[in-house]
């Protein structure tokens, strides 16, 4: 098979130039923007297909040039970025199909999908950064291309959401960049190796790479919705459901616990940081922010901050993984970064069928939608089921080997951490699948609405994304699932 | 003896000719200065060109040679500025051809090309000079021209400012005249190599001191910046982008050089520029987030990043000036290539939508998509987003800051930064809102050939962040100026 | 006390009152004239410091640069004068 050492760069490349054509198009050429997004995101599928295959083979992809003295711009194609990348073009391919359909009719659709090019080119090169300066690079971008995704419908409340974002987000992204620098200063490089840079540095000055850590966590935590700077998540949902869907399955904050991951592993280094008893603290965060979300879903209303506030406690569950320092549990934290992604992005496209077909915004106004939207809601059904960890369904297997992983490193509380975590999870999903499929709508709704009408672009993403919830579950152990790749990637984090 | 046809005379004369010959003819000042414009830029790559081959060149003026006559010299700085000013001019002035080609507007096409040419000649002629006196007449040839382009516009608002301007402008060369007069009394030389080799004293300090304060006057560093914000917002846009973006920065040349042949005598005094630079990004912030004018908000962003160049200058103490010099030559760059994109953004703008109140954007029922874009492109590079060069900038102004252990210069750029995302966040947002407008807003207005200069700048000024690593070693060819004599 | 003593601080007073007058002056017309006023304090500055005892000629550069202030001073002034009467035309318009 002929060898593509550039590999890395096509894959940035099909988001990234995709974005200023979209851009240039006119609005009424609807086909051909639709054909260029579809296009690129299957190139961009195939791509990664092919790379997921060479890497996986033994392949080293390494691209660099140099930026400032020293500094270099970076990409790179370990295990760890494949996992990324892979979610993340095959969301969008299913995201895109959605959008398109969503976005009919509505206004400025060459600005949307432009934007929404852009901020999928900045996931895949947070993915592939090979050093911090790089994250940090697209770290920005990804922000700067998420702005105007949020305040797409341009009136007052989501530029009030808006700035809220931007002024969350921006500031966290002035701290990475505080934070690289000083990794940089003290470090003299900001590579991403694993077992990490800072060995040296931690034995000679422990206070400065305590605050090290500090400051690189707290920044990223902004992106994640780590407690307490998740504020903006639950905000940032007057976005229209594709965005949203991406934010949270994808696009923002998963950088962020992803960035987390990179910082844990292969900036510090896994025993570094338990070292520097640093691993603790943010196992007990990431525990408080799971709880939190919880506590604050459960009182919601309004369905999609019922799901942003569900988002806020299920990122955690990855920062938990990684902070839990056993190979057990950084193995549910990676499985859970590909499992949160997939059920999430279902429950939201979801609560867009239900809003664009019914009306229905409010888990008060939920009574008997299943019988008018039965696909759909079969969708929603699942991914809430394997959110509150049922087996087989996908979270059951991320919650398992958390599970696991807490008794291994010897931190019991964890245990009791999930269970109560998926007691709260019920407590908030179940009644809304209660009225779906048992309440009568009659009661809500005057008469029979009939059938809602919503195109298959609307109708068949979210059942795409239940099946792969399904499947990714029952299938965990089958050569290429996600949790199978994982146990690639933990042997090299933890460098067996 | 005559001299070899070489690019820093033709530098020098070819927009000086131009200028004349654009004001004897005026049918044809827009064709002579585009034509004089691209020969000058064609002159400045090929002495580029010759610097890289071999390093730093001089050229003596008439064949005298220093220290009687005039040398002109060109090093990887100077070469730097020089690309700078003709390659953003070269932009300006395509820009420039729509935007003044308004009925109403025949007398600013006559002025335009010869003020802007005699403007090109004081700068190429600053950044080759090598003596104190030469760079006085020059910035005196530059004050004069950009009196001039101040009150292009003939309103009663640019007059004002543009007398505002020329106050200030007279008082900053007396004192930068008294200046070298001292020099030459102490030194007995005025060319560059003379500064270096004179011995320090209190004399010589006080000389320095004069002719700082007359250039900080003339860059309007906080808070000697009084008359720039109005100068900047009220002169026409393509002006107001050779202004900001251009003008600004022969005076910041000219305080770094001196700075590095006359060092400053005590470490008190880096901080206290320093400590001005941080009371602009503070003060310059507060302003911008108050102004109710769009070029108003970009003018006192202009204060803003002057303070911030000053910044990255004293970012490292005394010990760090070796180094430092860099980061604020970056910082100049990338806010020279941003400015003027950001300026022609503004009046491209303000033509399409008739006025340039901030709180009114949103309710224009036009809205100019290209400009729009190319104002945030810039503002990306101004607040120091990567990939901008404005980043690599801020970067390399907070690295040096913080190995040095100067972490309140850092904390400075962060809060800048904090306030400048605040500020230009106004106009964008304004930008993106659209239920205040009454009519129904047309698609993809403003799709003009005029936005292509602009969006190329704005372009440029991200996209130049990608190349820092060759511009850093450019830069530094032939310097400092001491070892190559 | 020498005579280029005597000159010297003159030159720095005449300086320095021009530029009181220049900082503070309301009006447009009385600001071009202080600043006329600094230029001719900087002009006495540099001719006193060209000045060698006697037997021994008075240095030309400083003079040299002198005049070149004074006429780069006369065509700053023109252009503000020129400023100025636009400006007063404009407002008379104004108030007509």
């Amino acid at each position: 098979m002929m060898d593509a050492p550039l590999l890395p760069l096509f894959i940035l490349m099909t988001s990234l130039l995709a974005a200023p054509i979209l851009f240039a198009l006119p609005e009424r050429s609807a086909r051909l923007r639709t054909g260029i997004n579809l296009s690129m995101a299957a190139l961009k599928v195939a791509l990664v297909g092919w790379l997921s295959l060479k890497v996986s083979q033994g392949g080293i992809y390494d691209l660099r040039f140099e930026m400032l003295p020293g500094l270099e711009f970076k990409l790179q194609a370990d295990p760890l970025a494949i996992l990324f990348i892979a979610l993340s073009a095959v969301l969008w391919l299913i995201t895109t199909v959605y959008s398109v359909g969503y976005l009919e009719h509505g206004p400025h659709r060459a600005r949307f999908f432009g934007f929404f090019s852009l901020c999928v080119a900045a996931t895949v090169g947070i993915a592939m950064s090979g050093n911090l300066f790089t994250f940090l690079l697209f770290y920005e971008l990804l922000t700067l291309a998420t702005y105007p995704l949020v305040i797409h419908r341009g009136d007052a409340a989501s530029l009030r959401a808006g700035r809220i974002y931007l002024i969350y987000t921006l500031a966290g992204g002035l701290v990475l960049l505080l934070g690289t620098l000083g990794l940089w200063v003290l470090a003299g490089t900001t590579d991403f190796v694993p077992g990490g840079v800072l060995a040296d540095v931690v034995a000679e000055t422990p206070l400065a790479a305590k605050l090290l850590f500090v400051v690189l966590i707290g920044a990223l935590g902004v992106k994640a919705a780590l407690f307490p700077f998740h504020a903006w998540l639950p905000i940032a949902m007057v976005a229209p459901a594709p965005v949203s869907a991406l934010l949270h399955a994808v696009a923002v904050v998963k950088a962020g616990a992803f960035g987390i991951m990179r910082v844990v592993y292969e900036v510090f280094g896994i025993e570094t940081a338990q070292a520097l008893g640093v691993t603790v603290p943010l196992a007990v965060l990431a525990g408080i922010t799971i709880i939190y979300g919880s506590l604050r879903a459960i009182t919601q209303d309004d369905i999609k901050k019922r799901l942003a506030y569900s988002t806020v406690s299920q990122v955690s569950y990855i920062t938990l993984g990684v902070a839990l320092a056993s190979p057990i549990a950084a193995t549910g934290a990676l499985a859970h970064l590909i499992h949160q992604g997939l059920m999430k992005i279902t429950m939201f496209m979801a609560a867009g069928n239900l809003a664009e077909g019914l009306g229905v915004k409010r888990v008060s106004q939920m009574d008997g939608v299943g019988r008018a939207m039965p696909g759909t809601m079969l969708a929603f059904s699942l991914a809430a089921l394997g959110m509150i960890g049922l087996p087989p369904l996908a979270g059951f297997v991320s919650k398992w080997y958390l599970a696991q992983g807490g008794l291994e490193a010897g931190q019991d509380w964890v245990i009791a951490l999930l269970l109560g975590s998926s007691l709260l999870n019920a407590i908030y999903f179940l009644p809304m699948l209660h009225r779906a499929w048992f309440c009568d709508a009659a009661a809500q709704r005057d008469g029979a609405p009939g059938r809602p009408r919503i195109g298959w672009m609307l109708a068949a993403p979210p059942i795409t994304t239940a099946v792969l919830v399904l499947v990714a579950g029952g299938f965990a152990n089958a050569p290429f699932s996600p949790l199978e790749w994982t146990r690639f990637i933990v042997a090299i984090e933890y460098q067996e | 003896m005559t001299p070899d046809l070489d690019p820093m005379i033709l530098a020098i004369f070819l927009p000086l000719f131009g200028a004349i010959a654009a004001f004897m003819l005026p049918r044809a000042a827009a064709v002579i200065g585009l034509v004089t414009l691209a020969m000058t830029t064609g002159a400045v790559f090929w002495l580029a060109q010759r610097v890289l081959a071999t390093g730093a060149v001089i050229v003596p003026l008439g064949g005298w040679g220093a220290p009687l006559g005039i040398d002109l010299r060109a090093d990887g700085l100077s070469v730097a500025m020089l690309l700078l000013t003709s390659a953003v001019g070269f932009l300006v002035s395509v820009a420039a051809l729509d935007s003044l080609k308004g009925a109403d507007q025949a007398r600013q096409r006559q002025y335009f090309w010869p003020l802007w040419l005699l403007l090109l000649t004081g700068m190429n002629g600053v950044y080759l000079s090598t003596d104190i006196f030469n760079l006085y007449v020059m910035i005196e040839v530059i004050a004069l021209a950009a009196v001039g382009l101040t009150v292009l516009s003939g309103t009663k608002a640019a007059l004002r400012a543009g007398l505002e301007y020329m106050y200030a402008s007279i008082l900053g060369a007396l004192l930068f005249l008294m200046g070298v007069g001292f020099v030459y009394m102490q030194a007995g030389q005025l060319d560059f190599a003379g500064l270096i080799a004179a011995e320090p004293s209190a004399a010589m300090s006080a000389a320095l001191a004069l002719m700082i304060v007359g250039l900080l006057l003339k860059t309007a560093l906080f808070p000697l910046h009084f008359w720039l914000p109005a100068a900047h917002a009220n002169a026409t846009a393509p002006a107001s982008a050779l202004l900001s973006g251009l003008v600004v920065k022969a005076a910041l040349y000219i305080f770094l050089r001196l700075t590095t042949y006359m060092p400053l005598p005590d470490e008190i005094l880096i901080t206290l520029i320093g400590a001005l630079g941080a009371g602009a990004v503070l003060w310059g912030g507060v302003q911008a987030l108050r102004a109710e004018r769009l070029k108003l908000l970009v003018a006192w962003s202009t204060v803003v990043q002057i303070g911030l160049i000053f910044i990255a200058f004293a970012r490292a103490g005394q010990v760090g000036l070796a180094e430092s010099w860099k980061a604020a030559a970056l910082l100049i760059l990338a806010h020279g290539v941003a400015k003027a994109a950001m300026f022609l953004a503004a009046g491209r703008i303000k033509d399409e939508i008739g006025h340039d109140r901030i709180r009114d954007l949103d309710r224009a029922p036009v809205r100019p998509t290209l400009a729009q874009f190319t104002f945030a492109l810039a503002a990306i590079s101004l607040i120091g987003l990567p990939p901008s060069l404005g980043f690599i900038g801020k970067w390399s102004l907070m690295e040096g800051a913080m190995s040095a252990g100067y972490w309140h210069w850092v904390v400075i750029t962060m809060i800048g930064t904090l306030m400048s995302v605040a500020y230009f966040s106004r106009v964008l947002s304004a930008f993106l809102r659209f239920d205040r407008v009454r009519a129904p807003v047309g698609e993809h207005q403003g799709w003009a050939l005029a936005d292509a200069a602009p969006l190329t700048l704005a372009l440029t000024a991200i996209g130049l962040g990608l190349m820092a690593a060759p511009i850093l070693r450019f830069i530094e060819i032939g310097y400092p100026f001491g070892a190559a004599l | 006390m020498t005579p280029d003593l005597i000159y010297g601080v003159t030159g720095i007073a005449v300086f320095g009152i021009g530029l009181v007058g220049a900082l503070c002056a309301q009006e447009r017309l009385r600001r071009v004239l202080a600043l006329k006023l600094c230029s001719v304090g900087a002009g006495f500055l540099l001719v006193v410091g060209a000045w060698r005892e006697p037997p021994d000629t008075p240095d030309p550069v400083p003079h040299a640069l002198v005049i070149t202030g004074i006429v780069v001073m006369v065509s700053a002034t023109a252009v503000a004068l020129a400023l100025i009467r636009r400006l007063q035309t404009l407002e008379a318009e104004d108030d007509a």
